[in-house]
């Protein structure tokens, strides 16, 4: 068991280390000199250019770019801002919170939601609630967010004046930007547990347990749901690695001041260190989340506890 | 149903009875969402490729008499801050969205696919490497991909649709190397290559035919994912700046006029979640005929 999770660690740690690798990679490659983006290529003079890159450590060859750049991570230092000198990693701490409460919220609301309409409709097949199921989860994954979310300003602050429309202090002004990401999440969800729960309903053990003359609630939500509960978490552990990038909108959408506006606002200056410094910080928490998905396999299905 | 799933019917194959009654029932519904999807779906095509033919008014024409008026008999959606017709505008919109979305599928699916099918078939260390790889890329979350190389190579048409690809190859090649592992090893690949069939043959003539239906859907439902990072990624204001502008950039210019109009956002973003539905819905009913695990299940 403990030697299967250290194995589990090492690789997510190779694993890290080669998101690191390639984010820098992509972003060296790519045409496009940041050090125009900061001087005014109008009045900057051929010297001002050449110190500025000398500067910025821009001259050197590729391998030692890297190797700073990498030095620096290991002492927890993602590199300066360029268009303000900032450090990138309190700036990205300062706004994490933000993008976590976001996260956390919607991913609650969506595992709620999904999880008992879900089931609800795989139980009830063809009823109403299978039909609410079934919309609900055409409608999450078909809207984009930057409507549903413009939608909910329109009603609950524009026209009823419930929420705030914008800002990331205080609990009111966490509910519509979570309500619609936690929306998407839902409709994934709802898809993945009433697949599962009706491919479950049909395998031989149900039919085992019926026939034992088990209560028909007993071996839905004692037996089958347990089995269909898997890919759901699968599925909410990639929502939570991915909604640090969902984000990016919804945060723009309602102005909240968290990690994706700061990645936003600097893709928009060609803001490279802080660009990098945010997709690499977003590939640490995928690859933790993931982790955790992986360990919580084995609390919930003993085949896994077993097998390892 | 209720009586289908009780433990009475357990002797009387509760399974066959529920899948004569879910025939019976569930054609009539989703069959005839199927198709309203396909009709939906063949607007939209016609809107791309002749939106002279469908919409009433030029997109530049500026109205300035009827400035941000209401949805009327003369303006279905309604007209902007400059006058223009909303419904124009969605309707020339679309070109570009469209584009974006089959074109960076194709480019996504062709790569992804071909690359998945070479790591599966080789097998090995190099599929090892490939695998890996392709975790390393997946850890870095779509749309951030999307947006940092459309942020590096500078607002263009082309760049949209490869950053959108880029960030959709992982999916597709993992689909594709799982299928192929799973034929490689069926007993008539195993036979072919005894009797010395080259790689080539086999692969072309034995593997890929059986392989393309989980990439058909998955390129299906992946139209729609594309659709809508594409406009994410020109809401943003990383689209193309054009003088028509795309769904995504509709809506993020009305943005500005919610108060005053909510019509400038609302009907170009039903334009965007109507199609997406549609695409969806076909993609659903693709699995269901091509999957045979799916279709027991659903």
């Amino acid at each position: 068991m403990c030697k299967r999770f250290l194995g589990r660690i090492l690789a997510s740690i190779v694993v890290v280390f080669g998101a690191l690798v390639f984010v820098f990679c992509i972003l060296y490659l790519l045409p496009g000199d940041p050090v125009l983006s900061i001087l005014d290529p109008a009045t900057a003079t051929p010297e001002m250019i050449e110190n500025m890159r000398k500067e910025l450590g821009l001259d050197q060859p590729f391998h030692i770019q890297f190797g700073n750049y990498f030095a620096g991570i290991l002492q927890g230092d993602f590199g300066t801002s360029l268009v303000n000198s900032d450090p990138v990693l309190p700036k990205i701490l300062l706004h994490f919170p933000a993008t976590l409460a976001l996260t956390l919220a919607s991913t609650i609301f969506s595992a709620v939601i999904g999880i008992v309409l879900g089931v609800l409709s795989a139980i009830h097949r063809n009823s109403w609630i299978d039909i609410v199921a079934r919309l609900v989860g055409l409608f999450g994954i078909s809207m984009p967010t930057f409507w549903s979310g413009i939608l909910l300003i329109l009603i609950f602050s524009v026209y009823l004046g419930w929420f705030p429309a914008m800002g990331s202090d205080g609990f009111m002004s966490l509910i519509l930007p979570s309500l619609a990401l936690g929306f998407v999440g839902a409709g994934f969800i709802v898809r993945m547990v009433r697949n599962s729960m009706l491919e479950v309903i049909h395998e031989h053990f149900i039919v085992t347990l019926r026939s034992k003359g088990l209560s028909e609630k007993a071996v839905m939500y004692r037996h089958a749901l347990r089995n269909a509960l898997i890919p759901a978490i699968t599925i909410i552990g990639i929502h939570i690695g991915d909604l640090l990038a969902g984000t990016v909108i919804i945060e723009t959408v309602f102005s909240r001041q968290g990690i994706g506006r700061v990645i936003a606002d600097a893709i928009m200056a060609r803001d490279l260190p802080v660009v990098q410094g945010v997709i690499f910080f977003s590939a640490i928490v995928y690859v933790v989340v993931n982790l955790l998905v992986d360990l919580s396999y084995s609390l919930v299905d003993p085949r896994v506890r077993r097998a390892s | 149903m209720k009586e289908v799933i009780s433990a009475k019917t357990v002797w009387q194959a509760p399974e066959l009875q529920a899948n004569a009654q879910r025939r019976g029932r569930e054609f009539d519904v989703s069959q005839l969402f199927v198709y309203a999807s396909g009709l939906v779906i063949l607007f939209y095509v016609l809107c791309a490729l002749a939106p002279q033919w469908v919409a009433p008014y030029e997109p530049t024409l500026m109205m300035t008499d009827k400035i941000l008026s209401p949805p009327s008999s003369t303006h279905w959606f309604g007209t902007d801050y400059f006058g223009r017709d909303v419904f124009s505008l969605t309707v020339y919109g679309s070109r570009d969205s469209l584009f974006i979305g089959v074109a960076s599928v194709l480019v996504g699916g062709l790569f992804g696919g071909a690359l998945g099918a070479f790591s599966g078939y080789i097998g090995g260390i190099v599929d090892t490497i490939l695998m890996r790889f392709i975790d390393i890329v997946m850890t870095i979350p779509g749309i951030l991909l999307a947006l940092a190389i459309a942020a590096a190579l500078g607002p263009h048409l082309f760049n949209i649709i490869l950053a959108v690809a880029i960030s959709a190859i992982p999916g597709y090649a993992r689909v594709m190397r799982g299928q192929i592992m799973s034929i490689k090893s069926r007993p008539f690949i195993t036979a072919s290559r005894s009797i010395g069939t080259p790689h080539r043959t086999i692969i072309l003539r034995h593997v890929l035919p059986h392989s393309w239906s989980p990439l058909l859907v998955m390129a299906t439902i992946g139209l729609g994912s594309s659709i809508l990072i594409g406009s994410g990624l020109s809401f943003l204001g990383l689209g193309i700046i054009k003088e028509i502008p795309d769904w995504g950039a509709l809506l993020s210019q009305g943005r500005g006029y919610l108060t005053v109009a909510w019509w400038i956002c609302t009907f170009p973003g039903l334009a965007i979640t109507l199609f997406v539905l549609s695409v969806n819905l076909i993609g659903d009913q693709l699995r269901d005929m091509l999957d045979p695990k799916t279709s027991r299940g659903r």
